[in-house]
């Protein structure tokens, strides 16, 4: 598959997705291949001190080696039927070095002495032709040792060791629920990664880390044959960087939403949601259609995490705001001489959003990022005012600060690794407040939930979202579901008219477990937390069309 | 040794075959190479190389299915490879939608291989993007740009007969130039099998004119306007709607082509008149594989004549569940143009927008196949024929099917994104708020 093609697929239907062949990365293998370890650490530490110095010895300043073995499980099924299952492996090293100051990759599958000997030798013939046309050195901001650590994501239940039955039953149980409360058709996934990552580097770090992330979701359709019209509603799970145990629908971790159902904290019910989901979307071919005009949204954390990741995650991106990704992504509005200025007002007071490669239950969540650098929590907006970006080993320097912020990346073995997004969320607001206290003083208003339709622009000032479900909000009461919404704001505008935060009990994940970076693209998972939100006064359009 | 020749291919598949013990057995071999050149603020920043090759058996059992890949061709990977897609189809669930394999097929000869291509080395990579970035760097504008090439084959057999073999060769090439002050960016982007077809310095100098022509944009209203699309434009729509006509989803109710109380809008006249969408994999522009994802020939389709809707995308499935013969599904699809170029389109137009691509596409409702997204790189105010000033970027909101009702006029084609896309003079486009992105 063409990397690109990677990319597209977050726009794909999940029927489209089960059989193009695209979400699988690796070589087919069976599902019990995915529980064989790979080797032990000590033999990963004796393969890359053959990098380190095959690197060295010919004249490598800096080197990085990364042996990684990613291991994904993906489930399909539609309606009653299982209609994909595949189970994926890729193993290699990708060896990354700096010579005459310039950066060389090369990567290989062929894990043995000789093959990573050749590899770091490559790198290294890389680098140094790549230096004729470099214009400034590479600066490493320091970074120290580590020595010989590991790190796990704290999972209770490695979804891999649950027998596919057991997880097909579930999806099938899920649909029959969609179907027995009128669906018309539906489709549901489960998705699972475990990367295996052994990094070690010149500057004395030996790490293992052991990474799993998790994303069950479908698409509920419902048809009205005699009117002609279909309408679908998505899952509200997210993909976490969690275990098998997130599919246990805690009653803990269910809240009550205004809406009168059920959102899901840190772990989902899948069935109940596939039910609800059914009656939504029959509910949704007879909404009203909305007038558009100015309105108070209300905003779910289920889909206000997309509009942060989009409109604050992408533009503090310092590679982006560099001009790195310019003929791809785009540049970004968040310019430097904005974030110099000190008080550059990006949204209102109470918009305190917080960028972390830390928190629990995160896709986000590791111990060390791709370049050895252990992770941490940073300041993005503070009171509203742009405060910092997101930078690695080579960039921080420009930022005059003198340690990485831990945030780099490669999606494999064979990717060259490179700045991503760590998770970028809302803190919660510091005074007591639910959803429902929230919407009691809303006159005239929309509560939106789930992730619909996204798109912003090259530099990240005007955006369009859509979402899954809408209710009216008439004096301080919801009354009733609207169709054909979509609000369209500009990115400053937007967050300087955030002017409620719920409070942490509301607190939730949502996540991108695609999200695309870089030519050939890469993907990345980003968690995004937030508590329900209140914006006033934007712009809603209809979005309801005659064909 | 990343390309095999067809002999080599047959041989190695007829080995796999003779070691298989399933009802039936699939074999592809793939394998070539794939280059890239990336750069950013007028310096490469990343460039790679990368061969692979990959043999992948499907076995199946009855209506089960498995499949495993192997990246070595000895005798001991290829046994393997064969016990454990036979083992995980022994364990894997029925697929009652299951279709047997194919036997033989007659496959078109195609033209997808050009040995140029098949020739570029990291030199010639770094000669495209110096070609590029020299003339960006010596205007003092900002160049950033990407090269990926391809050079490689596949071959599939299997146990029923079917043997088929393809050499093709792609490169895709996209440059975005911004002036110093961040007021301008032009873009332009081509793909061709041969790469001789590609000039980078003649396609950095289109981006270069945006750049420098859509400084300092002005804002204009947002509304419905009269839009000249170049191809590139209308290739970003027009995809989403010729990538849609899928029977399956139309008979199930779920599509803009289902038709209200049942059944689908197959035979119903959905668009202007001059709107004709066909495929054909021996096109000299855009030449095809020989056969789709199912292994089905590719062969000449039409799938809108004068604005009628003629054939959907059936599968091999969906067609034998209808009682219909199955379409196979083209990787390119042509729409018929006309003789204007962009200029005569501007001339002839009193007011109007001209939009040089597209940016951000996602769908907001597929009853309709509305789309939103924004303006990219360049767009122009027209006024009594001429081009008047660059304007800042639109976000619109619209659907490819309106828009084919839509027609003021379709001019010269040009190849995008391995289609064959006309530019389009469309009335009544709506743009819906606007945009400070440059």
């Amino acid at each position: 598959m063409k990397r690109r093609d990677f990319i597209h697929l977050s726009g794909m239907g999940l029927g489209a997705l089960a059989t193009s062949g695209l979400v699988m990365m690796g070589n087919p293998v069976s599902a019990e291949r995915l529980l064989e370890p790979g080797i032990d650490a000590a033999a990963k530490k004796v393969l890359a001190d053959i990098a380190l110095n095959s690197a060295k010895a010919k004249g490598a300043a800096y080197t990085d080696v990364r042996i990684g073995r990613y291991l994904r499980q993906n489930l399909f099924t539609r309606d009653k039927n299982v209609q994909n299952i595949s189970n994926g492996e890729t193993f290699g090293v990708g060896i990354r070095v700096i010579a005459n100051g310039t950066w060389g990759f090369s990567s290989t599958s062929d894990v043995s002495p000789d093959g990573i000997k050749k590899c770091a030798e490559n790198a290294v013939a890389i680098a140094k032709a790549n230096s004729k046309l470099q214009k400034e050195p590479v600066e490493l901001a320091p970074e120290p040792g580590h020595g010989e650590v590991t790190w796990n994501t704290p999972i209770r239940k490695n979804a891999l060791e649950i027998p596919v039955k057991e997880k097909i039953d579930l999806l099938l149980k899920a649909n029959n629920a969609a179907i027995d409360n009128g669906a018309a058709f539906v489709n549901s996934a489960l998705f699972m990664i475990n990367e295996q990552k052994y990094f070690a580097s010149t500057d004395g770090s030996y790490i293992d880390q052991d990474i799993h992330r998790i994303w069950p979701t479908f698409t509920v359709t419902a048809v009205n044959k005699e009117s002609g019209g279909f309408r679908t509603r998505q899952a509200l799970s997210a993909p976490m960087g969690m275990g098998y145990e997130y599919m246990d629908g805690l009653a803990e971790d269910k809240i009550m939403n205004p809406a009168g159902f059920n959102s899901y904290k840190n772990t989902y019910d899948i069935v109940e949601d596939a039910s609800e989901a059914a009656k939504h979307a029959q509910e949704k071919i007879a909404a009203k259609s909305v007038i558009p005009g100015k309105y108070d949204l209300v905003l779910d954390p289920d889909h206000l995490g997309l509009t942060i990741h989009e409109s604050v995650g992408h533009p503090l991106e310092l590679d982006r705001v560099l001009g790195y990704e310019a003929n791809y992504a785009g540049t970004s509005f968040a310019t430097l001489d904005k974030w110099k200025s000190g008080d550059f007002k990006y949204g209102s007071d109470q918009v305190n959003i917080v960028a972390d490669k830390t928190q629990p239950f995160s896709l986000g969540n590791t111990g060390y990022d791709d370049e050895g650098v252990k992770t941490k929590e940073w300041d993005l907006i503070k009171n509203g005012v742009l405060v910092n970006y997101q930078a690695i080993r080579d960039q921080v320097g420009i930022l005059g600060e003198k340690e990485s912020h831990g945030c780099c990346f490669a999606d494999n073995w064979s990717s060259v690794q490179f700045q991503r997004m760590p998770n970028v969320s809302l803190r919660p607001g510091t005074e007591k407040l639910s959803p429902a206290e929230m919407i009691k003083n809303v006159e005239k208003g929309i509560y939106i939930l789930g992730r619909g339709s996204y798109s912003i622009d090259q530099q990240r000032y005007n955006f369009q979202f859509g979402g899954q479900l809408f209710y009216e909000i008439k004096n301080g009461e919801i009354a009733g579901m609207l169709e054909d919404v979509a609000y369209q704001s500009n990115t400053q505008e937007f967050w300087n008219s955030c002017s409620q935060i719920c409070d942490k009990d509301d607190y939730r994940f949502f996540g991108s477990f695609f999200d695309g970076k870089g030519q050939p693209s890469q993907s990345s998972a980003v968690s995004h937390g937030s508590s329900t939100t209140r914006f006033d006064g934007v712009n809603v359009i209809n979005t309801g069309r005659n064909i | 040794m990343a390309i095999l020749t067809k002999e080599e291919a047959k041989q190695i598949i007829d080995k796999v075959l003779s070691y298989a013990k399933a009802d039936e057995t699939e074999v592809t071999i793939y394998g070539g190479r794939t280059g890239n050149i990336r750069y950013a603020r007028n310096s490469v920043s990343t460039s790679g190389e990368t061969n692979e090759i990959g043999l992948n058996v499907t076995s199946v059992f009855g209506k089960k299915s498995g499949s495993s890949t192997i990246n070595e061709l000895d005798d001991e990977s290829l046994k393997k490879a064969v016990a454990r897609a036979e083992e995980i189809a022994q364990l894997a669930p029925e697929n009652p939608e299951y279709m047997p394999m194919l036997g033989p097929q007659e496959y078109v000869e195609s033209k997808t291989f050009v040995s140029a291509t098949d020739q570029i080395n990291p030199d010639k990579r770094a000669q495209i993007a110096a070609d590029s970035i020299g003339p960006s760097s010596e205007k003092n504008l900002t160049a950033a740009g990407y090269l990926e090439d391809f050079s490689g084959f596949v071959a599939q057999g299997n146990s029923k007969g079917l043997f088929g073999y393809n050499k093709s060769t792609s490169v895709d090439f996209s440059i975005t130039v911004r002036t110093v002050d961040g007021t301008g960016s032009g873009y332009a982007i081509r793909d061709f099998n041969d790469v001789s077809l590609l000039n980078s310095k003649d396609v950095t100098n289109i981006a270069m004119q945006k750049a420098q022509a859509s400084q300092n944009a002005q804002a204009i209203e947002p509304g419905k306007y009269t839009v000249i699309l170049e191809p590139t434009a209308a290739g970003d729509l027009m995809g989403l709607l010729t990538r849609s006509l899928e029977a399956r989803s139309a008979d199930e109710g779920r599509s803009f082509l289902s038709k209200k109380g049942g059944g689908t809008r197959l035979g119903e006249k959905l668009f202007d008149e001059r709107v004709t969408i066909y495929s054909d994999p021996l096109s000299p522009q855009i030449p095809g594989a020989p056969w789709d994802n199912e292994g089905y020939p590719q062969k000449p389709m039409k799938w809108v004549e004068n604005g009628v809707v003629k054939n959907m995308f059936y599968s091999r499935y969906w067609a034998e569940k209808q009682g219909v013969e199955p379409t196979g599904r083209p990787s390119g699809m042509i729409i018929a143009g006309g003789d204007q170029s962009i200029a005569d389109m501007v001339k002839s137009t009193e007011r109007g927008i001209l939009v040089t691509r597209f940016w951000y596409i996602r769908a907001v409702d597929p009853q309709t196949l509305l789309y939103t997204g924004l303006t990219r790189d360049g767009t122009f105010y027209i006024e009594n024929g001429q081009i008047k000033f660059p304007v800042k970027n639109f976000r619109f909101n619209e659907s490819p099917i309106i828009m084919l009702n839509n027609i003021e006029a379709l001019g010269q084609q040009q190849r995008v994104g391995g289609d064959l896309i006309p530019a389009m003079k469309i009335r009544d486009f709506t743009f819906t708020s606007l945009s400070d992105a440059v």
